[in-house]
Formats: structure tokens, sequence, C-alpha cells
């Protein structure tokens, strides 16, 4: 560390340029640009949605990435064998109601609303809306993501399927 | 898929779906090929039959008595097209109910899950015990001299039975044990169990219910079809392969062990293959990582205690998908994972997926356990997505089922002696089934 981490130190308009950069990228599937917002420790969860609170330890989630197998999921979602995502679902995430829910240590928990609307070719719409739940770690390279937790409201997946790219 | 569809012109048909000259599923041993028509997986009226031929015949799974542990205890699940409650009654007996109430037909529980004493029908207020008797009824006084409460109870499927806890109901009730009509898949239902060193296993929480817009009978054929691995999947083998395991085929093979499908009687079939890809069961793979490896060891051991050498390997070193005709897979393969799906239209199913673990794991083993199954399985797995998307290529193709009628079903048909894994001699088990029950039906 080079400088004294200070997690009040962090405002709402920069978590929300965080979230709203993060957002641009995944959209526009610029997955390695998208990778450097992550600490290196960084996992992310989908919950499932009969258990949105569960601990992923005891409980089938949906998405349970730790850092490797999260890196491995952008290499597997950058290949052209991807098929779920080839080519690419156009994607546009609208994020509100960003608040800072509470800090510890170097570390700010963060909660958001998100609407994803999902477009495929031969496919019908399809739209992703729920929560995010993140943890931002303060590190001398600025503001990072060190978990980021996506809790959908529907009932169960149903129509939306597959959850194919990053939510 | 609306009701207004059945009975909509079939271009061939006139009911008669199996008649002579327009049979659905074609075997000629002469010319060794094994056909599927595609109307199968489009005509409303091939889907409706089914209902009557098939999900009303057979024994279909409902759940499992993990998921009802105590007394009280309930699940509610459609069922083959019907609303069930699924639950372990007030002195311990598990049930199957039919989730309708006797009076003007509301279903009587609307929650997921819980635990009760009573269901209750919001409409009248009448309530059932958990299990199905009556239990009140406001302003009874009003009901004729003779008229049957004690016959108003909510009713119960026609048959339920288990296998080692796994619970499947029949709405045939002339239909024949489920012991007998499981066959050979017993044997394979045991190679799960024998995980557990007391023979119980549980599922998991959290389950994974997502639809597949595809005909419900390509995700049997999808389940058990090893062909479609090196294709399908071939990221997945890249991220095994960057993991450290080895993923080179064997010598004269498409994959990286030579396995084998099996006919196993009744429709039912299964893969069979050395396993190659890690098992949370006593089979370390790197992604574990390396402080896995001492406690792999110790569940092998105690497997070759309780089991013997032969068995222990049979139970850690291979991995299976077995197929249940008509719609339960079982795969024990990265992880176990339990999944059933029912059409909801020709060209639309809904899955729903389950993790089954030993009782006994400790907190390490079970989180490695479903650290495991979202390797491979699932909505957001590595594999299960891309399999979705051959399934809905598969139905979108079918559009053209006039022009093109066939699939093709003939790998290894050549071969009496063996079928491999990649072959499609157990995906025919399952054809030859299903046309035998579409035959036979009124």
């Amino acid at each position: 560390m080079t400088k004294a981490a200070d997690p009040g130190a962090v405002t709402r308009a920069e978590v929300e340029d965080l979230l709203y950069h993060e957002a641009e990228l995944l959209d526009s599937w610029r997955l390695d640009d998208w990778m450097t917002l992550l600490t290196d420790d960084c996992s992310y969860y989908v919950p499932p949605n009969d258990k949105p609170d569960a601990d992923h330890r005891f409980t089938l989630f949906t998405i349970a990435d730790d850092i490797v197998r999260l890196r491995e999921r952008v290499i597997r979602l950058k290949d052209p064998n991807c098929h779920a995502e080839y080519p690419p679902s156009h994607t546009r995430r609208l994020i509100t109601n960003v608040r800072i829910t509470g800090s510890d240590g170097d570390t700010i928990s963060v909660s958001a609303n998100f609407a994803i609307f999902r477009h495929r070719r031969n496919e019908p719409p399809r739209q992703f809306v729920g929560r995010y739940r993140h943890r931002l770690r303060q590190t001398p390279d600025g503001l990072k993501i060190a978990e980021r937790r996506a809790i959908l409201d529907a009932e169960e997946l149903g129509p939306m399927g597959s959850v194919s790219f990053l939510l | 898929m609306e009701r207004a569809d059945i009975g909509a012109p079939e271009p061939h048909g006139n009911g008669h779906l199996n008649g002579a000259d327009s049979r659905l599923v074609v075997e000629d041993g002469e010319n060794l090929t094994f056909q599927v028509n595609r109307k199968v997986f489009v005509s409303p009226d091939v889907l409706e039959a089914e209902h009557r031929a098939i999900f009303d015949k057979c024994w279909i799974y409902v759940g499992h008595a993990s998921e009802v542990k105590n007394p009280g205890d309930f699940r509610t699940r459609p069922v083959a097209g019907r609303p069930v409650i699924f639950c372990r009654d007030r002195k311990g007996e598990v049930r199957a109910l039919l989730n309708s109430c006797r009076h003007r037909g509301a279903i009587v529980c609307r929650e997921r899950e819980g635990n009760t004493r009573q269901f209750y029908c919001i409409y009248h207020g009448w309530t059932y015990n958990t299990d199905g008797s009556l239990k009140g009824i406001p302003g009874d006084d009003a009901y004729p001299p003779g008229w049957d409460r004690q016959g108003k109870g909510l009713v119960p499927v026609p048959r339920l039975e288990h296998y080692k806890d796994f619970y499947f109901l029949n709405f045939d009730a002339d239909a024949v044990p489920l012991e007998t009509y499981l066959a050979g898949a017993k044997d394979y239902i045991d190679l799960v169990v024998d995980q557990s060193p007391s023979g119980r296993m549980e599922i998991i929480s959290g389950v994974q219910e997502y639809d597949i817009k595809a005909n419900w009978k390509l995700l049997v054929e999808n389940s058990v079809d090893d062909y479609h691995l090196v294709t399908t999947h071939s990221t997945w083998l890249n991220y095994m392969r960057n993991s450290g395991v080895n993923i080179t085929p064997a010598k004269g093979h498409m994959l990286p062990t030579k396995g084998f499908g099996k006919d196993l009687g009744n429709g039912h079939l299964t893969t069979d293959n050395p396993n190659y890809r890690g098992r949370p069961v006593a089979r370390w793979i790197s992604v574990y990582g390396e402080e896995a490896k001492a406690d792999i060891d110790a569940i092998r051991k105690e497997l070759v205690e309780r089991l013997g050498e032969a068995r222990a390997a049979r139970v850690a070193d291979t991995n299976r998908n077995l197929c249940i005709f008509p719609n339960l897979v079982i795969n024990d393969g990265s992880s176990v994972t339990v999944r059933n799906f029912f059409p909801i239209g020709p060209d639309h199913m809904r899955v729903t997926a389950w993790a089954l673990g030993p009782v006994e794991e400790t907190e390490a083993q079970r989180a490695r356990r479903l650290h495991a199954f979202l390797t491979f399985y699932g909505p957001g797995g590595f594999a299960t997505p891309d399999d979705v998307t051959a399934l809905e290529l598969a139905q979108q193709g079918f559009a053209a089922w006039r022009e093109v009628p066939w699939s093709d079903l003939s790998r290894g048909l050549g071969n009496s002696q063996e079928q491999l894994a990649t072959d499609e001699g157990h995906i025919r088990v399952f054809w030859r089934k299903w046309s035998e029950l579409m035959e036979a039906r009124p």
C-alpha cells in the first residue's frame, strides 16, 4: 500500500462512475478491460432464485466463481466456440438506486438495482432484473471490485434460460 | 402452447401417428439405419399423445425423501402437468397429493416449500391435514344429510413408490411396481447411493429451474450423448486442460477414455465411462487444489474398506449419465446432478435440476462438490448453456421438418458386441421404448 485506504472518503458518485463504466465494458464485451476493474481475488456470484441469500458453500448456486474460474469464464466468453454467446448477445444494463451500505477496513459494501435487456437473433428478448451486492476495495490503483453478487428477482430462471453472459 | 393448436391439420398423420405409412421411428436392420421423424418434435398431436401414452403410464420422478425430512415438510411442484404437493405427513409417511381443493379447485398450497400442520384453501376456507384428509369446512351444516364429507380429502396420486429415497408417482393405478419398472437402472442408482457411507444421499439446497425452447426428448438424447462433447463443449475441455486435466483423446477414440452406452431394460439407459474429469468422490483433479488431496484419499479409503477395491473403483472411477425413462436424468459425473424436465409445448420444456450429495459430507467436501458441479452443469456452468443452444438450434431447424423429415441415430448400428458412449445405441433404447408405448396407446 502506498497510501492509506480510507473507504469513508469514497463518494456515491465515484461508486456510480465505477458501476456505469463496468456496465459499458460488459455491454460492449470489452472483457479484458473489464477484468482490470477486479481485484486479483475477486469472486462472482449468482445465487439460485429460490435461495437468494444463501452461502455458495452449502447451496447450489447458478454461478459461484473464484478468480481462477472467473478468468476461465472470460476465456470461454471470448471463444467463438462458446456457442451460447456466439455471436455475443446484445445486452444493455440499466443501473439505479446506487448506495453505499457499509464499510469494513479498506472495503465498502455497495447495493444497486439492475435491469439487463438481452437480445439475440431468432430468440425472444429476455430481461434479467435484480440487485447487485458488491464489495469494493480501495487499492493504490483506485477503487476495484472485490466481490460482485447479482441477485435475480424472478422466482425461477424460467424464460431467462441460461445465464451465459456476465450479469 | 395454446390448446387451440391441438387439432390443427397434420400433413400426414390423420391421427394415425404410427400407421404403416407414417411411422415415426424407423429401424432398418438390413441397411443398418435408425431414423426418427422430426414430426415428433413439432406436433401438438404427438405431444398430446405422449401425455396419455407416456406421462400417464410411466413412473415419473416426483422428489427425494431428503426434501421432506420432517413431519409437515412439503414441496409443491408440477409433475406431468399436475400441481402436486410432495410432503411428509404428521405421522412421517411420504405423500404425493394433488394440489386442488375438492370444493371448487383452487390450489391449497402456494408456497414452494415449507413446514405446515395443514393445507388451507383461501377461496372458501376448506382445510386439509398433511395426509390429505379433510380437516374442516366453514359452515358445513349447509350440506345435505348423507353428503360424503369423509370422502372429500385431497386426492392422492394413484401410486407413489420409492427406490432408495427417489420417489416416483404413477397416474396408472395398474402399473407394475416401481422396482420392476426400474429394471437394470437400479444398479446404477446403487452406484450413486454407494458414495454415502450410510447409503443416504440428500438433495442439496438451491434449485435450478430454466426453460429450453426445444422439445423435451432432445434433452433425453443430449443428456447421454457423448458424441457431441468434443464439439459442443470445447470451451469446457479447454478449461479442464488449462486447469491441468489431461484431455488427450484415447487412442482410436474421440474422448480421453473409452466409455460405453448401455441398455438397462424398459427404456432406461446409461453411459458408463472411465473417469478423466475428476470426481468429488475419490478422484482428485488439479481443479480441486493441492489441499484437497489428503481429504479425497480419505474418502477413497472409506470406500475401499466398505465396498472392497473393485466396487470402490466402480463407484469412484467411472462417471455415468443415467436416463430413467421417460424424463429423469441422474448424471454422476463431475458432481451428481438430478434433473427432470416436462414439456410445456412441442417446442418448449422446463428443466429442474438439483445437486445430490452424501449426507455425511464435511463442509469442505460439500463446498468442493458444489464447486465441481458448476464447472460443467447448470444454466451458469461451462457446458450446459451450450447444450441449451444446441437443442434450440435443432428445434429451429425442425421448422423444415416437412422437407427434411428424418433425424439419424444410426451410429454404432453395425456393432453387435459393444456400443460406445459416442455411438447412439443407448439413445436408440429410448426411442424403441417411446415407439412401443406410442403404438400401444388406445
